[in-house]
């Protein structure tokens, strides 16, 4: 428990953030009779001006803090959503040319939905398996191009096991095919450094709520230069350029790009001081036996630690640590029963899939609940292991393999 | 996932956690379950001359309604005979629990694993 409110330790802040106070306060500013609430659209009169010029402020916030031109941002519900708009825009509108997308087995479910909902519609989809620890073989990828390939889609930092993709080379050998490349990058921006001014990407998902802002906001980055095309999946009064249309949430849009702005600011002080608590926890639980890494080391998050205890399952070690926020998988398939689909993909065996969880520290996470949280872990592990037969069995040299277990 | 209280009640103290030798005669084993499928169950009994179940324990890897199942199948089988052991229906240990639909498979592990437990004392004893 937090000593001071006496709630769990939040440590599951890859699901979501709570919202910085300077947001708060700036979005507080856009509602009320008393506040900016004119609709952005209204050219007529200085409601919508300001309304439009808050709009405006915002989107140079967000594409100041990934190197975009302001114009190159398209304001949406969500990351789910740009994906959305990304995946099934591009590929509808390069129908004729070509059917055929390429992505990950490790996405998020909203570019993996959005690609099957594209195969249901006749597109041709490969779903690449990605390396043991987590990224994408750069030389498996360009293997899978072919001549009607329109869209690749690969995230920057996975929300499961926080592996940082290299986009730059993935992008460059998009570039080399013609192919439009689409990041998710829901899980990087504000946590890692982001130029789109430089990297090879066409579109990128950004959402709100991963980074101290709002939940239901988010953009998508289309680039200009050269223009990419894509069909609009919500149609209307033409805003946003005709890519997506619905009067513009000015007071989430202000809080997304406050979120932005901050993010800019103290993204490399937090970086440091989040590898140092990732450190710290991380230091706490490696000396006990059977506890792996899930997903790259190096090519990690500052905030995330994914780890597998070997021999206990998942959901009754939640049980056990309910005085920590965390998460066993990630947050949309923790209701199912079936190990975490990313774990999988990484080839990670069923039972060290079944034992993960994810550990996703953020700006209010302090050391001393690191000092609480490895406490109680140690004891949870320790005291499902004395219950575990399989931890039994392990100790006793069996090898589990050699069983043959009865499937049900 | 929010839990009943007879299920956090086992859980947190579970009965008759242990082992016994599975090599000795009056000891039957129940080896329930698989890794892959996040749940294995491992219910043991110790039988006397009466053929009355004198003790059992048991060690389970699942969630906390599997371990639940198990140790309060632990508690009900001490005392009975082995017929009588098998005669228990996961249908009661679930409503015992009350244990939501999606996790009745735990109850039914439970009863599988008596089942082998009596079945594999009966195999040795033959
Ligand atoms: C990688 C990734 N993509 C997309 C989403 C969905 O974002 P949103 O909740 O803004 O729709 C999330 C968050 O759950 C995510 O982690």
């Amino acid at each position: 428990m937090n000593d001071k409110t006496d709630k769990p330790i939040y440590l599951d802040y890859s699901a979501t953030t709570p919202i910085d106070e300077r947001v708060v306060a700036e979005m507080l500013k856009y509602m009320g009779p008393d506040a900016t609430f004119g609709n952005p659209a209204s050219r007529s009169h200085a409601y919508g001006w300001q309304a439009e010029a808050a709009v405006e402020q915002a989107r140079q916030h967000i594409a100041d803090l990934v190197g975009a031109d302001p114009r190159e941002i398209i304001f949406t519900s969500g990351a789910t959503e740009s994906d959305n708009l990304a995946i099934k825009g591009v590929a509808h509108f390069n129908k004729k040319r070509g059917q055929h997308i390429i992505t990950c087995k490790t996405e998020h479910k909203a570019v993996l939905d959005s690609c099957r909902q594209l195969e249901r519609e006749g597109y041709e989809v490969t779903y690449l398996d990605p390396e043991q620890n987590g990224l994408v073989d750069l030389e498996k990828l360009k293997a899978a191009m072919r001549d009607d390939t329109t869209l690749v889609s690969i995230m920057h930092v996975n929300n499961e096991i926080g592996v940082i993709q290299d986009i730059e080379a993935i992008g460059n050998a998009c570039r080399e095919r013609k192919i439009v490349f689409h990041v998710d990058a829901a899980q990087s921006a504000g946590k890692v450094p982001i130029d789109l001014a430089s990297l090879p990407v066409d579109l990128m998902s950004f959402s709100a709520h991963k980074i101290y802002g709002p939940k239901g906001m988010g953009a998508l980055y289309v680039q200009r230069k050269p223009r990419v095309r894509l069909e609009a999946q919500m149609h209307g009064g033409g805003h946003e350029r005709g890519m997506r249309s619905g009067t513009l949430a000015t007071h989430q849009i202000v809080g997304m790009g406050e979120a932005f702005r901050i993010a800019n600011e103290e993204m490399a002080t937090e970086n440091e001081r989040l590898i140092t608590l990732r450190n710290q926890l991380w230091d706490g639980l490696k000396d006990m036996e059977e506890v792996y890494i899930n997903g790259d080391f190096e090519q990690r998050v500052a905030g995330n630690l994914n780890i597998s205890f070997n021999y206990v399952e998942g959901e009754s070690l939640l049980m056990a640590l309910k005085d920590l926020a965390i998460s066993s998988g990630s947050a949309c398939t923790s209701a199912s029963l079936e190990p975490s689909y990313v774990l999988r993909a990484l080839g990670r065996n069923d039972e060290l899939a079944h034992s993960s969880i994810r550990f996703s520290m953020g700006r209010y996470t302090t050391s001393k609940d690191i000092e609480t949280t490895i406490k109680h872990v140690r004891t949870a592990v320790e005291k499902l292991r004395e219950l575990s037969p399989l931890w039994d069995m392990y100790k006793d040299g069996i090898d589990l393999d050699s069983i043959e277990w009865a499937a049900h | 996932m929010a839990y009943g209280e007879k299920v956090l009640d086992h859980y947190e103290n579970p009965r008759n956690v242990g082992k016994f030798d599975q090599n000795e005669d009056n000891i039957g084993t129940g080896m329930v379950g698989a890794p892959a499928c996040g749940d294995v169950m491992r219910l043991q009994i110790k039988v006397n001359d009466e053929g009355v179940i004198e003790d059992a324990v048991f060690k389970t890897y699942g969630c906390g309604s599997a371990i639940a199942s198990s140790s309060l199948l632990t508690e009900w089988v001490k005392g009975k005979t082995l017929d009588e052991a098998k005669a228990i229906k996961n249908t009661e240990l679930a409503e015992e629990l009350a244990l939501p639909p999606v996790k009745i498979h735990c109850s039914v592990l439970a009863e599988d694993a008596i089942n082998a437990a009596v079945e594999d004392y009966r195999k040795k004893n033959a």
